[in-house]
């Protein structure tokens, strides 16, 4: 009884102690940014490597989620006659839903997991300490641009990633099932916010890769320096941003949408 | 420096493909373009019941949108509905006896304001009124009708000789 209770107690402590070094990290992050303004190279590289990389993954997913939508949806709304609104349905799924969420779990497997892998080998084989005794700080250097390219990549990659659905939806839903084009186009265009749901969608998708960015970082440079440890750290990483962006999803879709 | 020149065309390809995604979302996908043109000018009715409409609803006249209800509230002198809307700046020549009637597109879809067109010589101007309205027509209210002529129906029929 006793040797559970300690093992209980011992587990909170580090649970609570690295949610406390993730945020002092944070901190550090946010302190170290200024710095980004002089040095934008560092930034555009980590686009390439965070951003453009992952583009092609999320346009064929993004391409593919929509054409089912389509699918779908037509062959249960044809049972009441309102296939009209199968562009509605597609563009309201993606566009508050499915593009932020499904982007930025696809964004923690390509990027998130290949930040981790990439921060936590340079801690293991020294390369952040050797750029501490080089007088060079690694979190200016090394983390805050990749922080940061994550954020910036996320709302962008969420954005083509439901633009692309609409348009396979419109593929499946026009071009085989036989819907008509203007009433896709036109029942979506009434029924589909720029404010409520396309700009609550694009603030999803930033806070999406706000923590996608922060598990990221942090858990490569939190690693343990072994292999072992970064294996573990890689695979934490992923886990750690799907329940986090899903129950962040929850959350911010009851505080969007809550109230209609 | 050849590869940090490709690296940085990816990069802009990644922006700009953000971008226009972003922009096709907001022009294409949403009702953006019935919002450029916000300029126009008000007026307002009063409605006995306005049933479902909402604010941004559509105001038609024969059929075309030429508005959007703008705001909905509650007079509570008059225990009426205040609809004010918001009628695009070209369609100014509306006459000042126009009737609104609030109606529903198909037999479940969204209600909306038609105006009907007077004879009246003078135009409706900004914040002017509209007098004649006709309330929404509430389903469960004309269900509950019909089935209460109907109960009455037979001698209902006989004494006055009233239309089916």
């Amino acid at each position: 009884m006793m040797d559970w209770l300690q093992r209980l107690g011992s587990t909170s402590l580090s649970v609570f102690e690295r949610l406390g070094r993730g945020n002092l990290f944070l901190l550090r992050i946010l302190a170290a940014l200024p710095s980004l303004v002089a040095r934008p190279g560092l930034v555009i590289a980590q686009l390439y490597s965070v951003g453009v990389l992952s583009m092609m993954l999320i346009v064929i997913s993004g391409l593919n989620v929509g054409m089912v939508l389509g699918l779908q949806g037509y062959n249960t709304l044809v049972d009441f006659g309102s296939e009209e609104s199968l562009g509605q349905l597609v563009a309201l799924s993606l566009v508050r839903e499915l593009g932020p969420v499904v982007a930025a779990l696809l964004f923690a497997g390509r990027a998130g997991s290949a930040l981790t892998a990439e921060i936590g080998l340079m801690k293991a084989t020294e390369q952040l300490s050797g750029m501490e005794m080089m007088a060079v700080d690694p979190l200016k250097r090394v983390i805050a641009p990749r922080f940061i390219a994550g954020i910036i990549s996320m709302p962008l990659l969420a954005a083509m990633f439901s633009a692309v659905g609409v348009l396979g939806g419109f593929f499946v839903g026009v071009g085989l099932l036989g819907v008509d084009s203007g009433a896709f186009w036109s029942q979506m265009q009434s029924k589909v916010d720029l404010y409520d749901d396309i700009l609550n969608g694009v603030i999803k998708s930033i806070v999406f890769g706000f923590v996608a960015a922060w598990i990221a970082v942090f858990e490569g440079y939190d690693a343990a320096p072994s292999t072992e440890g970064v294996s573990r750290a890689t695979t934490r990483t992923v886990v750690h941003t799907a329940f986090a962006v899903l129950g962040l999803d929850f959350i911010l879709t009851a505080l969007m949408f809550g109230d209609e | 420096m050849m590869q940090k020149r490709t690296m940085e065309i990816g990069v802009g390809v990644f922006v700009a493909a953000g971008i226009a995604a972003l922009i096709m979302l907001a022009m294409k996908v949403s009702n953006l373009a019935a919002f450029t043109n916000q300029q126009g000018y008000e007026v307002t009715a009063r409605f006995e019941n306005i049933g479902g409409l909402k604010e941004r609803s559509a105001v038609t006249v024969a059929g075309v949108r030429i508005g959007r209800v703008k705001s909905i509230v509650f007079d509570d002198k008059d225990y009426e509905a205040v609809v004010t809307m918001n009628i695009e700046a070209q369609h100014d020549r509306l006459p000042a006896d126009t009737s609104a009637s609030i109606l529903t597109a198909g037999l479940l879809g969204e209600q909306y304001v038609a105006l009907e067109p007077g004879g009246d010589e003078a135009f409706l101007k900004a914040g002017g009124d509209i007098k004649l309205t006709q309330s929404a027509i509430i389903l469960e209210k004309m269900v509950g009708q019909f089935l209460f002529d109907k109960a009455a129906g037979g001698d209902g029929k006989k004494e006055e000789g009233a239309v089916p």
